[in-house]
């Protein structure tokens, strides 16, 4: 039986325009055969946890370069719980020093990528997330 | 004779030898030959392509002494935290022997937000200095005399009001606006291209920087009024002939603006600088540089037709490429900080930034910053590379590749012109498309390891602990921030600030210069969040669509 297909957002919160990694990611996880909705920059956690609600997406995955990590994910975690998406995998990468990945890893949100992870340790980690949590 | 050219000797020797398996193209993808000879100089050597230092078309540098008379500036852009933080930084970079000071501002600053705005929360003083008032520039200054420091601003879409903030707290230190000396970057173009923070759409945006080019053409001649940049079209992905020609075109987008605004172009070209990224591939960022010099100066004497010499100058600034940069064994970024830098002094910049080793976990440390500000020093005072003028002219690979340089950003000038110019090209999404593509093109040659970065798609150190301090910048800097911005908007002359913006937002309808108006919003402690809306009124937001 064929896989059922992945559908993932990719989202820049915040005001960081630094968005080489969210697009080469997207275009990766679609070349994967991923469903992806790029929402692009300046993205409010309300506006991100909305999209997922309307698009029913299995993966959120943000990325963040401004150092505003703690605050963006842990709200996204928040607002996701809230709407019913307490199962979806919250995901994403940046420039995220390792004690912070631990504390939000506590908060529940899933792997973070930084500089130097290839596409496919990503493309994978979304795959066997997916695998392990049917829905 | 006929067997005695020793090319014809060398080749079938080349031909029949075996060689690595490796991928041969420059990190832009660029096809390399073997070798290069003395044909390959055919026509690259003469006066008017070559000439001498100091002399059109300045390939060779733009002093006729270059680092014999004036080493480069060495220039590290650093902001953090609150005002008071980031000017203790810089007291430690002067009296490190820094020469010039480079502010970095935080998000919202850069987005001309204010740090209580809804979208600040999280970033206020996380990648810069937040900046939301004329009293956070007299605090970021403190003790530090502006008429006799020369002061680089990485500010874009609020620029004009920031310089007006700037310009205010001069004036408050009895410092005349003729004597000032620094850098606005102020290129709201690669904005949309690459760096992705602007407020409105172009025209308005390119209203202000021709606003501000007239009033310092008037009252502050010795200002730098655009820093025409390419540094962050290339951390977005692109090649270095992208980098080249779209900062280029940019540079001539402003040129046209201005004159179309009734300014002679002797008048301003002589304070547009540029900024250009120093990249891992070391002779193709050499070669970019010398042809970015050749062609600007080019086009502003034949297209332009600038009269002055000093119009045809592409002065510029160059940093060393945060892309570059690994999260992995990040002691090695000393060395690849190094290689790059040393790419800039051989391409003759006039004034350079070091990153840090640290940069791609988190904001540099103060270890991290003098080491990068020591490497500098060391290939000023060590290494003997500046005694000599240009000194990889007439390499035959060198100038064979600045030329090949040359003629690929002549084809992408030509591409944009096709496209109606850079404002079209814009909003048809060129740029963004080209820019993604080159990107993707480079991750996948990365993934199939055709090419390597040491320690992260090969030669990796498994047992690796992290070992290195990392700075971490307060969650109480936004409260503190967040705190003196109430307090200022309690203790200030809010019916002036009222009618300032007022007056700002019905001159914003008209053609008349700006800047006297931002100048009299800035001296009442109007925020920057309230300048931005009040020219919001009249000029309204922009939006891009989202493509990968």
């Amino acid at each position: 039986m064929a896989d059922p297909i992945i559908k993932v957002i990719i989202a820049k919160p915040g005001l960081d325009g630094h968005d080489r990694g969210a697009k080469v990611v997207a275009r990766a996880l679609v070349e994967a055969g991923m469903e992806v909705v790029y929402l692009g920059l300046r993205q409010t956690p309300e506006a991100i946890v909305h999209a997922a609600v309307e698009e029913d997406v299995d993966v959120i995955g943000l990325s963040i370069l401004s150092g505003a990590h703690m605050t963006h994910f842990r709200k996204v975690k928040e607002l996701m719980d809230k709407e019913g998406l307490g199962d979806r995998l919250l995901t994403g990468g940046g420039i995220i020093p390792t004690k912070d990945q631990a504390k939000l890893a506590e908060a529940g949100i899933g792997r973070l990528f930084g500089p130097g992870d290839d596409l496919q340790t990503i493309i994978d980690y979304i795959r066997d997330w997916h695998r392990s949590h049917p829905r | 004779m006929a067997n005695t050219d020793p090319k014809k000797t060398w080749e079938p020797k080349f031909g029949r030898s075996e060689l690595r398996d490796a991928d041969f193209t420059s990190i832009s993808g660029r096809p390399l030959r073997p070798l290069y000879t003395a044909d390959d100089l055919a026509g690259l050597d003469g006066d008017d392509v070559l000439g001498f230092p100091g002399e059109y078309p300045y390939t060779r540098g733009v002093h006729p002494s270059m680092y014999r008379g004036k080493l480069w500036t060495m220039r590290q852009f650093s902001g953090m935290g609150t005002a008071e933080q980031t000017n203790a930084r810089y007291k430690f970079l002067l009296e490190k022997g820094q020469t010039g000071l480079s502010v970095a501002f935080d998000n919202p600053t850069l987005y001309g937000r204010d740090s209580d705005h809804a979208l600040s929360v999280g970033e206020v003083g996380k990648t810069g200095v937040a900046v939301d008032t004329l009293a956070d520039m007299e605090r970021l200054f403190d003790g530090i005399p502006l008429g006799r420091v020369s002061t680089s601003m990485t500010i874009n879409a609020p620029a004009a009001w920031i310089f007006a903030m700037f310009l205010a707290n001069a004036e408050k230190q009895g410092a005349p606006f003729a004597g000032l000396r620094g850098t606005l970057q102020n290129d709201i173009l690669k904005e949309y291209i690459a760096q992705k923070e602007w407020i409105f759409p172009p025209l308005p945006h390119l209203r202000l920087i021709t606003d501000l080019m007239a009033f310092c053409a008037g009252h502050v001649p010795q200002w730098n009024t655009i820093s025409v940049s390419g540094y962050h079209i290339r951390e977005a992905g692109s090649t270095a002939a992208q980098e080249l020609a779209f900062t280029l075109a940019d540079g001539f987008e402003y040129v046209e603006r201005a004159v179309a605004a009734g300014m002679d172009v002797d008048d301003f070209a002589p304070r547009l600088s540029f900024f250009f990224n120093a990249h891992m591939d070391f002779f193709e960022e050499i070669a970019k540089m010398r042809a970015a010099r050749r062609i600007w100066a080019r086009r502003l004497k034949d297209k332009y037709k600038a009269k002055s010499p000093r119009s045809w100058l592409c002065r510029f600034h160059v940093q060393t490429a945060g892309c570059s940069l690994t999260a992995q064994q990040p002691e090695l970024n000393i060395v690849r900080t190094a290689l790059e830098a040393l790419s800039g002094v051989l391409g003759g910049c006039q004034s350079l930034h070091t990153n840090s080793m640290d940069e791609a976990l988190a904001l540099p440390s103060e270890k991290a910053v003098e080491i990068a500000l020591r490497t500098q020093q060391i290939i000023a005072h060590e290494s003997g590379v500046p005694h000599v003028i240009d000194p990889l002219g007439g390499s035959y690979y060198v100038e064979k590749l600045t030329a090949e340089l040359e003629e690929e950003a002549e084809r992408i000038f030509h591409k944009i012109d096709e496209l109606g110019g850079v404002v079209p090209a814009i909003e048809q999404g060129f740029f963004q498309r080209e820019i993604t593509r080159a990107a993707y093109e480079y991750q996948m040659a990365l993934f199939r390891k055709r090419k390597v970065i040491v320690g992260v798609n090969d030669f990796r150190n498994a047992e690796e602990t992290l070992e290195i301090p990392i700075l971490e910048i307060d969650e109480s800097v936004e409260r503190d921030q967040v705190r003196a911005l109430h307090e200022v908007k309690a203790r200030r002359d809010n019916g002036a600030v009222r009618r300032s913006l007022a007056a700002l937002t019905k001159a914003a309808a008209t053609p008349e210069n700006l800047m006297p108006r931002l100048l009299d919003c800035a001296r009442v402690y109007a925020t920057l969040g309230e300048t931005s809306d009040a020219l919001t009124v009249a000029f309204g937001e922009y939006m891009e669509k989202p493509i990968f």
